[in-house]
């Protein structure tokens, strides 16, 4: 890090820093004076390194420099900062005040969220503050308004926070083609990125930069499906990322003509004091509860000042909140924040944790990022870490002073979860990285940005094509692709071009493209964004009647929400977790989810729904799998891992690191097939998807399966060992990668989590208009189901810009469908099939998920069939 | 996957007023006393009418629903087809037939009585469309009617696209049903775009005082189902 001389700093800014008793730092100086040479730059920084002042820094002083406005005088927008959270934004916003107004500068600071209200809103357009903090959202929409000319014009510096997680996601597609937009309307504007570590810092430094690829050459689209994934094979192969700071991998610095922004890195402050929770109690095979763990975890609490407790899932969260609660003697405040519980309850979390009001939250990924928390000292993470980049930045959250170490504990909830911790503290003391690799621009995003440009005025083709492929997630769309979401937002794109009549945006004899009518533009505004809740159904507390018993009437508050398909899934009866309660489900009224408390002592009937949202990181498996292959890493292992492992060498295999141990076993008259590919959930569903459609069509009539990050139990009534030992070859025919063709096509006809895949694409699209959670179907609003448009365009258009676009995310989203690739083609001719006569240990770990998972099938015949005989058998009784 | 086709059982034999009657997997119904097919809501053309309001749904709902009506028609060859209403989603809907959907349609309706019951998105059809136009009609015993009548009736109605829901151990499917007491059914819907309604709703209490049986259509075959065993959205 070169020392810049502190007078790069205006006078005023020296006294102040000197008044608080600080320094600059060198990275707040390189900042300035990047910003200086007119440079963007992607600034890479642990917590507690004064990143946010470091990126303000510059403007700061710029306004400064150009002295106060007149009353009258009317100024363009100087700064814009984008976060993630409209929470951050507004707290930074707080943050930023204290030193505009201790130097006494005149900088007009304002915010800019969903609750900025519309007078505010229209003043803003009117007369600009100087800096202006949002969300990726509201940059879009502002984008999209008739002055967005005029309002950007003069702007000098985009300064994105947080840019790690926002690049990860459609929003991060949508922020990128903003950024492309606003470069054009300002080409002097200057774009600084705020990142945690990362994997790949040069993709973030290209994402900042304006990219100038040679256009893709022909007429044929890129591969943005990603299916099969052979192209990726060197990751998997190759389980050691980067080293965290700077490095560059050589093939990237190679490509000449792409543009990065510059970088700054600040090293890493103290290594932090990781553990694993010591383990007292043999972990049971399965589950993610910890149970066994809380009253370590209690202890933990009571001698730390302030403690974060992350958990995976929400379930998790509302068990761990109750068992800690259970052991709670001394009445210490402990709190629960997840994304189900009502917004006004979780802001009350957050300010009595800013207030230091709370000994502990046990929280979910709500509080992976976010507003600064004061003085925790102790972050638990309880369960699978599922990644190492996302370990460390929970750490992370611990003590935002980054001289002092962070501390910090991993409690494992299960056996395989040891495997896991091990190979994420490994990873930490390595300071190693997996943060995901840089995406490809979604299409269906595209679509909706495309409407919105015309809503801002007229444009042409070439110019919006090559605009959009200065974004670095969209370098490498090509002309036909381009095309394709064009016509897609004009009439649908259909190869039966019917709708050309009532087309949305429309061709003028200037050969310029413009926005219909008002109207279209309304519907614009309405539709933007990215993030597509699954439809979330509210659950509130009814009372039930003591004159008539039975019946329980809608009458008290509402808790939260949870996840429509859920709530389909329970009955009458149901208990579950929620809210910090146990709850008996009542029915459904009135688009609500009606529940009553359950009486004392309740268990409730723990339904997983989705389980973990994060798969493990394919960096972490690969770790996993090499220290369950090398029986030297097993000393680090607590001594009930060892045995264990040592038991499943005596009656089993352990596989090699690159090696599919597959284990047969025949129990109470079924046949069973367990495989470990440590390929994630998502992954493995799909895989047992697969695997069961082959078996059924090798008539070996199979029964169901059950998924976990690790493994899959496969069972069936047809001898599975029997046939792989009279047909050699049957497993590798079985596990072969032609799985992806007819019979993935097959199974993505029906498959539920596709077609929830295509609905968010189709929102996302402007194909259908928003549902805003809450709102009550009007009889105007017109509503079609997206699956009955899914079934009818996959038959006549298969290969129509939205079937793409869906397709590209079901690669990499629920259905994983790139990872199964990776992994069918690293274990081809290595699988090693084990017939045993009982099951392994290793094999009851995922046996356990039976009962507890639920059965995946997206057979509607078997489903009816099952119904069906319940009404012969009443009929029979 | 080729030996599940083989299995697939296109009818479903149900009792109603006394006479036999085919449910098929289209969600036609045939009634071979009289030698005459029934389908419900075609809603032909209502992705277009969805285009006109800058929805700009796959125009290809009149051809996926012409195909499942061609294949009943062809299948079971009556003298007679009724259409129970609804089968264009505007009035509109036959001016924006393409030409290849009005070529199909003709085709199928070459050669029987064709007969177009008026619903209340199709109160007007024009003779252009062929056929007879009748606000409702009776069939031996039935009355065929679009919007089921208030009462106990012997009838067989649409209007309302009824579909059933079916959990069992966490795992759920809705799919298009018929429902029936022995004495009155209401079809499923037969167009592509057009949705359901569940078959708890209150709209079909005062239809079954006595209650029903839904008749599922699932992937291979129909399914009945008791109603205690049918959930609410």
């Amino acid at each position: 890090m070169s020392q810049r001389p502190p007078t790069l700093l205006p006078k005023t800014f020296r006294d102040w820093f000197k008044s608080r008793g600080w320094k600059p730092r060198a990275h707040q100086l390189d900042l300035l004076a990047k910003a200086r040479a007119g440079r963007s730059v992607l600034l890479v920084a642990p917590t507690g390194a004064g990143k946010t002042l470091a990126g303000f820094l510059p403007s700061l002083v710029e306004l400064s420099e150009r002295g106060s406005r007149g009353f009258k005088e009317k100024r363009g927008l100087h700064t814009l900062y984008i976060s993630p959270l409209k929470a951050l934004a507004t707290d930074v916003a707080r943050n930023l005040e204290i030193p505009v107004a201790e130097m006494g500068l005149p900088i007009h600071v304002e915010t800019r969220t969903g609750d900025t209200p519309s007078h505010k809103r229209a003043r803003q357009i009117e007369r600009p503050p100087d800096v202006l903090l949002t969300t990726p959202e509201q940059l879009a929409l502002l984008l999209a308004h008739a002055e967005a000319q005029e309002f950007f014009k003069d702007l000098r510096r985009v300064v994105l926070d947080e840019l790690h997680s926002l690049v990860t996601s459609k929003r991060g597609d949508l922020l990128s083609l903003g950024l492309a937009r606003l470069m054009t309307i300002a080409p002097q504007v200057t774009a600084v990125g705020l990142s945690a570590t990362v994997r790949e810092p040069d993709d973030l430094r290209r994402y900042l930069a304006p990219q100038h690829s040679p256009s893709p050459g022909g007429g044929g689209s890129t591969d943005r499906s990603g299916w099969g994934g052979s192209t990726d094979i060197d990751k998997v192969e190759d389980p050691t990322p980067s080293r965290a700071l700077g490095a560059t991998s050589p093939l990237k610095g190679e490509m000449g003509h792409e543009a990065l922004a510059d970088l700054v890195v600040v090293q890493g402050g103290a290594q932090p004091d990781i553990r694993m929770l010591d383990l007292d109690e043999r972990l049971p095979l399965a589950g993610h509860t910890a149970s066994l763990s809380m009253p370590s975890i209690y202890g933990l609490i009571r001698t730390h000042k302030t403690t974060l407790v992350f958990v995976n899932t929400r379930l998790q969260a509302e068990y761990t909140f109750q068992e800690l609660w259970k052991l709670n003697d001394d009445n210490l405040a402990i709190a629960l924040h997840h994304g189900s519980l009502d917004v006004s309850q979780r802001r009350r979390v957050e300010e009595a944790m800013a207030a230091g009001k709370l000994k502990a939250v046990v929280c979910t990924a709500t509080l992976d990022l976010g507003i600064d928390w004061g003085d925790v000292d102790l972050v638990v993470n309880v369960g699978a870490p599922k990644g190492a980049s996302r370990i460390m930045q929970r750490i992370g959250r611990s003590n935002h002073r980054m001289d002092e170490p962070s501390e910090a504990y991993l409690v494992p909830a299960n056996r395989f979860e040891i495997l896991e911790c091990r190979a994420a503290l490994d990873a930490v003391h390595e300071a190693a990285q997996d943060t995901p690799d840089a995406r490809v621009g979604a299409l269906d995003v595209l679509c909706q940005h495309i409407l919105g440009m015309a809503c801002a005025g007229p444009f042409g083709l070439e110019d919006l094509y090559e605009e959009v492929r200065s974004a670095a997630p969209y370098a490498g769309l090509t002309w036909e692709e381009f095309q394709a979401c064009v016509a897609f937002v004009a009439t649908g794109g259909y190869a039966l071009r019917a709708y050309e009549r009532f087309a949305k945006i429309v061709k003028g004899n200037d050969g310029l493209w413009r926005v219909r009518d008002a109207r279209v533009a309304q519907q614009y505004r309405l539709n933007v964004g990215t993030i597509v809740e699954s439809s979330m159904i509210k659950v509130r507390l009814g009372k039930s009647m003591r004159s008539r018993p039975g019946t329980v009437l809608p009458r008290g508050r509402i808790l939260g929400e949870i996840e429509e398909y859920f709530a389909e899934t329970l009955t009458p009866g149901d208990t579950f977790l929620f809210a910090g309660e146990v709850l008996r489900f009542e029915g459904i009224s009135e688009d609500e989810v009606l529940a009553t408390r359950a009486g004392a002592g309740t268990d409730p009937m723990i339904p997983s729904y989705e389980g973990g949202k994060f798969p493990l990181s394919t960096f972490l498996a690969a770790r996993v799998r090499a220290i369950l292959a090398d029986p030297f890493e097993w000393d680090r292992l607590p001594p009930q891992m060892t045995e264990w492992l040592l038991q499943q060498r005596r009656r089993s295999i352990v596989p090699g690191p690159r090696d599919l141990l597959v284990e047969t076993f025949p129990r109470s008259n079924r046949f069973y097939m367990t495989c470990f590919p440590f390929e994630g959930r998502l992954a493995h569903q799909t895989l047992g998807m697969l695997l069961t459609r082959r078996l059924e069509r090798a008539k070996l009539k199979p029964l169901g399966f059950v998924a976990n990050d690790y493994g899959i139990a496969v069972y069936a009534s047809g001898d599975i060992a029997g046939r792989a030992a009279r047909e050699p070859g049957f497993l590798d025919e079985l596990f072969s990668e032609d799985m992806l063709g007819d019979d993935l096509e097959d199974w993505l006809a029906e498959s539920s989590l596709m077609k929830r895949t295509f609905r968010q694409c189709a929102v996302i699209a402007g194909l259908i208009e928003r549902r805003f959670p809450g709102e009550k179907k009007t009889g105007r609003q017109v509503t079609i189901s997206t699956d009955l448009v899914y079934d009818v365009l996959r038959k006549h258009e298969p290969d129509h810009v939205l079937l793409r676009a869906a397709r590209a995310d079901a690669a990499t989203g629920l259905l994983d469908v790139r990872r199964l690739g990776m992994m069918l083609e690293r274990i081809r001719g290595r699988i090693i099939h084990k017939p045993l006569d009982r099951v392994s240990p290793l094999s009851v770990s995922v046996m356990l998920e039976i009962g507890r998972e639920r059965v995946y099938s997206d057979n509607a015949d078997e489903i009816l069939a099952e119904a069906e005989a319940a009404l012969l058998d009443e009929a029979l009784a | 996957m080729t030996a599940l086709r083989k299995n697939k059982q296109t009818t479903h034999e149900i009792e109603l007023k006394g006479q036999l009657a085919l449910l098929d997997l289209t969600g036609a119904m045939y009634l071979p006393a009289h030698d005459a097919l029934l389908v419900a809501d075609l809603h032909f053309e209502k992705g277009s009418s969805f285009a006109r309001r800058g929805m700009m749904l796959p125009p290809y709902d009149t051809r996926e629903t012409l195909l499942a009506l061609s294949d009943a028609v062809f299948r079971f060859n009556p003298k007679t087809v009724i259409a129970l209403g609804d089968s264009f989603h505007d009035i509109g809907g036959p001016d924006r037939l393409g030409t290849e959907e009005r070529t199909t349609l003709s085709g199928v309706q070459q050669g029987r009585d064709w007969i177009w019951v008026t619903g209340n998105h199709d109160r007007i059809l024009p003779d252009s469309i062929g056929g007879q136009v009748v606000e409702e009609m009776a069939l031996g015993s039935l009355t065929l009617r679009h919007e089921p009548a208030a009462g106990k009736q012997a009838e067989v109605a649409g209007h309302l696209h009824p579909v059933g829901k079916v959990v069992m151990r966490g795992r759920s499917t809705r799919r298009r049903c018929f429902l029936t007491d022995g004495s009155r059914c209401v079809m499923p819907a037969l167009g592509a775009y057009a949705g359901g309604l569940n078959a708890c709703d209150a709209a079909f209490k005062p239809l079954f005082a006595t209650g029903f049986t839904a008749h599922l259509i699932g992937t291979e075959r129909i399914f009945a189902i008791a109603k205690s065993m049918l959930c609410r959205d």
